[in-house]
C-alpha cells in the first residue's frame, strides 16, 4: 500500500499526505490574508481563511487528534493577532472543535466533490460561529445575538470560497 | 491504570485541549495581562509577513484600480467631466449677472441723479446687420414714448440718436455712423464744433481752426447747439490733432463704450433739456430757457 493511502476498513476513504511544510505555509499564508486583506478590500472580512484552512486539513488527514491540535494552533494564532479585545482561546476553542468535527466526519464521508465541500464549509462556518457566541455567552458574560441573516451569507461566501480554495490547496497534496 | 481506547483517545485530547483552552480564558478574564506575551511571540512572528502581504494586496488593489477597474474611473470622469461643465456653465451666468446687476446700479444711480430729466432705458437687442451703417436695436418703441430724433445716451457719454421707431422696438443710429453727429465743444477752451463719424470706432471733430489751441486727453462734452442732446454730456476725449487746410483733423475717442452696449437711456424729449454736470460744475451752465419736460412715459 502507498504510504499516502490509509485505507480504513470498507470506506476506502483516503488519508491524503501534504509536501514539507505546506501545512505550516498554508495556516501561516491564511492568517497574514485575513488580518491584510481587509485593509484594501473591506467586503473581504467576511471570509474566515483560518477556519477554511482548518477545515480543508481537518477533511484531508482525517485524524481527530491531528484535526483538533490544528485546529488549535490556527485559532490561537487567530486569537494572537486579533487584538486585546479577543481573549485567547475564543478562536481556539471553536476551531479546535472545528478541526475534530472535520477530520472525524473527513473519516467516514467522501468529502472530495466540491458539493459535498460546499455543504460542509456551510455546515462547520455556522457551527463556528455558534461555538464563539457559546463562548462569549458562558465564559465571557458578553451578550451576542444567536443568529442573524449576515451569518448565512458569510457562510455561503465561505462555502463558494471554500470550494475554489480547496482545490487550490489540493495541489499541495502528496502524488 | 485503566487503559483509553484508541478510538476514544482524540476525544480524550479534544476534553483536554478544550479545557485547558476554557481555563486560558478564565485566567485572562481574571487577570487582563495573562497571554500578553503568547501574542507579542504571535504577532513578532506574524507581522512582517503580514507587513509584506499588506504591500502586497496594496499594490494589487493599486494596479487593480488604475489599470484594469477603470470602468468605473471612465464613469466618474465622465460625470465630473459633466458637472464641471455645468459648473463653468453656471459661473459664466452667475458672472453675466453680476455683470448686469453692476450696469443696472450704474444706470439706476444715474437715472436717479438725473430725475428730472426725462428719460427710459431700454435694452439693446440687436445690432446693424450689416456694415453699411452702425445702428442698434433696443427692446422699447413708441409704446414707451421712443420717437423718431430722441437722443440716447449712457451714463459714459452719448451713444446716437433715434432714427426709427416702432411700436414696441426702435433703431439708433451711432455716433460712429458716417451720417451721425452732435453739437458739441471743447470743455477747457470751449470752442464749439459739431462731432461726427466716419464709420470706424473713432469720431472726428470739424471746423476747428488751425489757430485754435486744442490739447490732447481734452474732454469734448455736448453744447446743446444741435437740439437734440442737453449739453455737458460727455461725447469723448481727444486722442490725435493734426493741422489741415483750413481747419485742425481732431479725432476723438466716444466716451461710451459703442461697441459693448447692453442698457441705454433713451431722452424722452424732442426739446432741449438741460443735465446737471456732476464731473465738471465748473462747466455747467444754466438751464435752457426752452427745456421743456414733456408728458410721463412708461420708464423703467
Amino acid at each position: 500500500m502507498n504510504d499516502a493511502f490509509d485505507i480504513r476498513g470498507e470506506s476506502h476513504i483516503e488519508v491524503h499526505k501534504f509536501r514539507a511544510g505546506a501545512i505550516i505555509v498554508a495556516t501561516l499564508l491564511a492568517l497574514v490574508i485575513q488580518s491584510s486583506f481587509p485593509i484594501h478590500f473591506a467586503k473581504a472580512a467576511v471570509l474566515d481563511l483560518p477556519l477554511l484552512v482548518t477545515i480543508y486539513f481537518g477533511l484531508s488527514r482525517r485524524n481527530p487528534s491531528t484535526g483538533l491540535l490544528l485546529g488549535m494552533f490556527i485559532g490561537l494564532l487567530q486569537d494572537s493577532l486579533s487584538g486585546p479585545t479577543v481573549p485567547l482561546g475564543l478562536y481556539g476553542i471553536a476551531k479546535t472543535i472545528i478541526g475534530y468535527l472535520a477530520s472525524s466526519i473527513g473519516a467516514r464521508l467522501d468529502t472530495e466533490h466540491p458539493a459535498a465541500r460546499f455543504a460542509l464549509t456551510f455546515a462547520f462556518f455556522i457551527v463556528h460561529q455558534g461555538l464563539i457566541v457559546l463562548t462569549r455567552r458562558i465564559l465571557l458574560a458578553q451578550p451576542e445575538p444567536w443568529f442573524n441573516m449576515h451569518l448565512i451569507v458569510a457562510a455561503l461566501v465561505n462555502g463558494l470560497v471554500a470550494v475554489f480554495l480547496f482545490l487550490l490547496l489540493d495541489r499541495l497534496r502528496k502524488n | 491504570m485503566v487503559a483509553i481506547p484508541s478510538r476514544h483517545k482524540s476525544l480524550v485530547l479534544l476534553a483536554g485541549v478544550i479545557l485547558l483552552q476554557v481555563l486560558m480564558l478564565a485566567v485572562q478574564i481574571k487577570r487582563d495581562a495573562e497571554g500578553r506575551l503568547i501574542r507579542v511571540w504571535t504577532v513578532g512572528a506574524v507581522s512582517p509577513f503580514e507587513r509584506a502581504g499588506s504591500s502586497g494586496f496594496g499594490w494589487i488593489r493599486n494596479t487593480w484600480r488604475h489599470y484594469f477597474a477603470l470602468q468605473n474611473t471612465t464613469r466618474e470622469n465622465e460625470q465630473m467631466r459633466r458637472e464641471n461643465d455645468a459648473l463653468k456653465l453656471q459661473i459664466a451666468q452667475l458672472q453675466g449677472k453680476a455683470a448686469e446687476a453692476d450696469r443696472l446700479a450704474l444706470l439706476l444711480k444715474f437715472r436717479q441723479a438725473h430725475a428730472e430729466v426725462p428719460m427710459i432705458a431700454a435694452r439693446v437687442i440687436g445690432v446693424s446687420a450689416g456694415t453699411a451703417s452702425l445702428t442698434i436695436q433696443l427692446d422699447r418703441g413708441e409704446h414707451a414714448g421712443i420717437r423718431k430724433n430722441m437722443g440716447v445716451i449712457t451714463p459714459d457719454g452719448v451713444v446716437g440718436k433715434v432714427v426709427e421707431a416702432y411700436p414696441n422696438a426702435s433703431l439708433v443710429l451711432l455716433l460712429t455712423d458716417k451720417e451721425s453727429g452732435v453739437g458739441a465743444l471743447l470743455a477747457d477752451s470751449r470752442i464749439q464744433s459739431p462731432v461726427g463719424g466716419q464709420g470706424e470706432p473713432l469720431l472726428v471733430m470739424k471746423y476747428v481752426p488751425n489757430d485754435d489751441t486744442v490739447n490732447l486727453g481734452e474732454r469734448v462734452i455736448t453744447s446743446g447747439m444741435d437740439r437734440i442732446f442737453p449739453r455737458d454730456l460727455p461725447v469723448g476725449t481727444v486722442t490725435e490733432i493734426k493741422s489741415g487746410n483750413p481747419f485742425k483733423q481732431i479725432r476723438i475717442k466716444p466716451a461710451a463704450n459703442l461697441e459693448r452696449l447692453e442698457e441705454v437711456f433713451v431722452l424722452l424729449s424732442l426739446r432741449p433739456l438741460e443735465m446737471k454736470n456732476e464731473g465738471n460744475p465748473a462747466d455747467a451752465q444754466a438751464p435752457a430757457p426752452g427745456a421743456v419736460t414733456p408728458p410721463p412715459a412708461v420708464r423703467r
